[in-house]
């Protein structure tokens, strides 16, 4: 592992830049709502000092067990497809990242949310309010029941309208691994037309996207779709050969 | 690539890839490919609305300082719809964290990270907490107290990262090798003026004085 060593012997371990190139970018400008807002200049590079590679520690006291059930709200069933979402929290190295706080939100199977400036003639769902919480276990995994939100339209050009997607926000363990992001479902066809999707760069738009599992699909109940996310990992040197100079 | 090319998902969710392999040794470590990051939209109060959000130090907690701040736009509009987060030391320097490789710290009341949104009074944000003191940079030398800001918006398809700093400790401030690393008309776009309770920062997404902000 690469990291800063102080006269103290202070070791800080750096988090992974990931590739430009596989980054969604700040601004983009088919998402007309950038442009008076993405910075325009050059981020300055922060260094990872200890601000950056420690946060937060927020987990099982922030998380009811109701939860993670979003079909069952206000004494009621929510109306829509049921489906399972549930998959791992891990770091680019492969480790998982446990007792970390994953929080969701989504608009309802009709594609409205419960929000005050979401006011397009779609219904409102009186047992469905579109958050929900969940707390990584030992192993990185979570899972939580919803049902599958609609599309929405949003006005950024004619005719455009979201991808059926879900929010997350998820802490790891560091400030430098904050990410929010949005799951899809598979084989949309509204991917094309969704500046949102297609800011992604080609190459990492796979994993924005969930997979549908037969295994885990409850019968006579729900279907399931697994997704996991990646958050940063440490740096890592790569280990080096002295035989033959065969080196990474 | 045709934006509607999107490539099969993997049948198994995870295949790490073992490093390639010359003389036995793993010559290259394994990398999964991070998730990409969206924008929060506008409906983030749905998610990310705690009635705790603004208490980065409980509230009561002796020596507990407000900041506040506005965010604006490239056309000079208040942002009304922002979420910032912050993160920061206590005031001896450490972290309630146990990614602190000198240990976690527990200082009364602080809890380090705040979450509020730009909507009362209009675009304004406000957080209470407790100045940070000075932090190790690692390399020998002591950074100036500083408060990491993540800033969430639609409009936004990543956070955007700065830092806050405080115009009353201008001694650390000229010690700080990350303000030292900005061009002197920029740095001030970083520095929180006192006020009656605390201190004030405006943050300026783009402009003349568009904010500085980090990679991380
Ligand atoms: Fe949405």
């Amino acid at each position: 592992m690469t990291g800063t060593t102080s006269q103290g012997g202070l070791v800080l371990p750096g988090y992974v830049r990931e590739d430009a190139a596989l980054r969604t970018p700040v601004g983009f400008p088919e998402y007309r709502s950038t442009a008076l807002r993405a910075p325009l200049r050059t981020p300055v590079d922060l260094p990872h000092r200890l601000t950056e590679i420690t946060g937060p520690v927020l987990g099982e006291d922030r998380v009811l067990p109701h939860d993670a059930d979003l079909t069952l709200r206000n004494g009621g069933e929510a109306i829509g497809q049921r489906i399972l979402v549930y998959g791992r929290v891990l770091d680019s190295d492969g480790r998982p990242v446990p007792d970390a706080l994953v929080e969701v939100w989504q608009a309802n199977a009709a594609g409205r949310y419960r929000h005050v400036v979401d006011t397009w003639p779609a219904p409102l769902d009186p047992h469905f309010d579109g958050l929900g919480r969940v707390v990584t276990d030992s192993l990185g995994r979570y899972e939580f029941m919803t049902v599958k939100p609609g599309a929405y339209p949003w006005g950024n050009h004619h005719n455009a309208w979201r991808p059926a997607h879900i929010h997350f926000s998820l802490f790891g363990r560091a400030f430098t691994q904050r990410l929010v992001t949005q799951m899809y479902f598979p084989d949309d066809p509204l991917f094309g037309q969704d500046p949102i999707f297609t800011s992604i760069p080609a190459a990492a738009r796979h994993r924005a996207v969930s997979r549908y599992s037969l295994e885990r699909t409850q019968d006579n109940w729900a279907l399931a779709f697994e997704w996991d996310v990646v958050l940063r990992g440490a740096e890592q040197t790569p280990f080096e050969t002295d035989d033959d100079g065969d080196v990474a | 690539m045709n934006p509607l090319d999107v490539p099969p998902d993997p049948a198994t969710p995870f295949q790490p890839r073992s490093g390639r392999r010359g003389t036995g040794f793993l010559t290259e470590p394994f990398r999964l490919g991070t998730t990409p990051s969206a924008t929060v939209g506008p409906y983030l109060a749905i998610g990310l609305t705690w009635p705790d959000g603004a208490w980065a130090a409980a509230e009561g907690t002796e020596g507990g300082i407000w900041i506040r701040g506005r965010v604006f736009d490239g056309a000079g509009d208040l942002v009304p719809d922002a979420m910032i987060e912050t993160w920061q030391a206590d005031p001896d320097g450490r972290f309630p964290s146990p990614e602190d490789p000198r240990g976690a710290a527990s200082h009364p009341g602080f809890r380090g990270y705040a979450r509020v949104q730009t909507v009362d009074p209009p675009g304004e944000f406000g957080l209470f907490t407790l100045k940070p003191g000075r932090v190790p940079d690692g390399e020998g030398g002591l950074q100036a107290p500083h408060v990491d800001v993540s800033l969430f918006a639609r409009g936004l398809l990543d956070r955007v990262v700065t830092r806050v700093y405080f115009a009353d400790e201008a001694e650390a401030n000229a010690q700080d090798a990350v303000l030292a690393g900005l061009p002197e008309d920029r740095r001030q776009t970083l520095i929180a003026t006192p006020t009656d309770d605390g201190y004030r920062l405006d943050l300026h997404l783009q402009g003349d004085r568009e904010t500085v902000f980090f990679a991380v």
